[in-house]
Parts: structure tokens; sequence; C-alpha cells
């Protein structure tokens, strides 16, 4: 073990999955109603469409000895819920959401805007946020430094 | 590099417990979990190996030989028993997902001849897991399993 420790330190990572329901619509204001169209396809259907999101949230820190946890798992469920599940379960991402009135609610949009969310967790690191938009679709985000959601205008990539 | 991941499935019971903590303190904090007679779970454990494909076989660790070392070093000691009472490396430790993984790590990595141990994901649940690996070997695993 003591040639292999030197190696890096063991570390552990609490990882947890959590499940919403929410509608979107890909639309650009900045973009003509053509191009929408084709950048967008089907996602820009004017009356938006839902998706089963699978959030799942790691959390890194010192295992404590008394719980053997790194975040107890009540409190960091109580944290997801309020700043999260409860403001997106079965709403419309684009209507309901305040950050998606005027940004796209593209996964890789909402991956930046559940990580600023949660980073504020007290009794762990977040490490990153993974979003399943569909079981063939992922997208995680561990906060390079990209600190807001970019500016709609910056979303031209091309959708499905 | 090239990783390799082998699954496996064991069933277990547990109960958190801290005698250390009151009656009334174990059950703030552990939940449902503090119940005196515990309960338990089908755990999935992913273990990944990362190393160099051996030029004669292509394989960078035969998956048989790392089967037998989960038998040994995993089924043998926790599947079908009870974590708290049963497993002496979980002794005196609250056998949650991250001790668990942990002690598993330890038990693995010195066996582990052939490729180097990468990452070793224990699932409780299909909604909570634990990751562990070493400080900066864990970034590629990770997005191998995800």
């Amino acid at each position: 073990m003591s040639a292999r420790a030197s190696l890096g330190e063991l570390k552990v990572e609490l990882g947890r999955r959590y499940h919403f329901s929410a509608s979107h619509r890909l639309h650009s204001e900045h973009l003509t109603e053509e191009e929408n169209c084709r950048v967008f396809g089907k996602c820009n259907n004017p009356f938006g469409h839902g998706h089963n999101y699978v959030l799942e949230v790691s959390v890194s820190g010192k295992v404590d000895p008394a719980t053997g946890m790194i975040a107890n798992l009540s409190d960091l469920d109580g944290f997801v819920d309020h700043a999260v599940l409860q403001a997106f379960d079965h709403k419309s991402l684009n209507e309901d959401v305040a950050a998606f009135r005027e940004k796209v609610p593209t996964t890789e949009n909402l991956c930046i805007e559940i990580y600023n969310r949660l980073k504020g967790f007290s009794q762990a690191k977040l490490e990153r946020v993974r979003i399943e938009e569909t079981s063939n679709n992922s997208f995680e985000y561990a906060g390079d430094g990209i600190a807001e959601v970019p500016d709609a205008s910056g979303a031209t990539k091309e959708r499905r | 590099m090239v990783q390799i991941t082998r699954r496996i499935e064991f069933s277990a019971s547990h109960v958190y417990n801290n005698p250390a903590l009151s009656a009334e303190e174990n059950r703030r904090v552990f939940g449902k979990c503090n119940n005196p007679h515990g309960h338990g779970h089908n755990y999935t454990l992913e273990v990944t190996v990362a190393g160099e494909p051996d030029p004669v076989t292509g394989m960078v660790l035969d998956l048989k030989e790392l089967k037998e070392i989960l038998e040994r070093e995993v089924m043998q000691r926790m599947d079908h028993r009870h974590l708290n009472f049963e497993v002496p490396e979980l002794a005196g430790k609250i056998p949650t997902c991250e001790n668990i993984a942990r002690v598993i790590w330890e038990l693995l990595e010195p066996k582990i001849k052939q490729g180097t141990l990468q990452r070793v994901r224990l699932y409780e649940s299909p909604d909570l897991y634990a990751d562990c690996f070493r400080n900066g070997d864990g970034s590629a695993a990770k997005r191998a399993g995800s």
C-alpha cells in the first residue's frame, strides 16, 4: 500500500440521482423563425414538449468518522429539493424559471443553472452535475469557470 | 491506456448506529437507517482497471482473474452477510456506501497485479452510489462509467 499511496490519496465521492419532469421549447429571439427552425428542429415546435430528466449530483469531501458520510443524505436531498426540484418539477422551464426567460433552456444551460443553484451546499464540495435529458443524451458540467448561463445570442449549436 | 470494468451484485444487510451518540441523536442523524434490526440492499459494484493491453493476449487483465478476485475478496466476505457484524474490515465503522467503497478499494488494490485499479463504484440503489479512486486518477474513469 505504501508505494501505491504515493500515487495520490484515496478520494471518495457520493453520487445521487434525482428525477424531475419539465417542458421546454428551444427558441432564440436573436434568430429568425427560419433559423430557429433550422437550428433547433422539432425542439422549436411552438407549444414546446417535455422530458423526464434525471439529475445526477456528485459531491466530495472528508468522510466523517462519526457518521460514515461525506454529507448527510437527507440534508443533500432537502437542499436539492428546495433549490432545484421544487422550482423545476412539473414546470415549464421557459415560463417558470427566471433564468430561461432570456436564455435557451438547452440541457447544457440547464446543467450550468443547476450547478450554480447547488454550489452553495455547505456540507460538501459540489464536483459536478450530470443531466440525462433522455436515456440517450446526457450532459455534464463541473463549473469550469463559467459563472453564468451564457447569453442566448451564443446559442447557435445545432440540435437534433 | 484502456479501461475495463466488471460489474457484480451482492446482497447484504446493515444498520447505521454510532454507540458514541445517544439513541435520540442516532435517530436524528441516521433516520430509518437506524432501525434497530437493520435492513438490506442489493448492492451493485463496478470495478474499473486501467492499463495497456498485453501484446500477446490483447488483455489489460484477464476478466476471469478479475472475476475470481472479486469472488474471493468481495462476494465471499459480503454477499448475504450482515455488514456490521460479519465483515471485520467494517468493524467500528458505519457501513455507509462511502465506507464500504473504500474498504473494497483497500481489499482489491493489492490483489490486482496487472493494470491499475482506477475506480470502485458501489451502488446501494440505482439512485445512490459512492466512487473511490486515487486523487488525480478519477476523472477519466468517471467518464467511462457514466
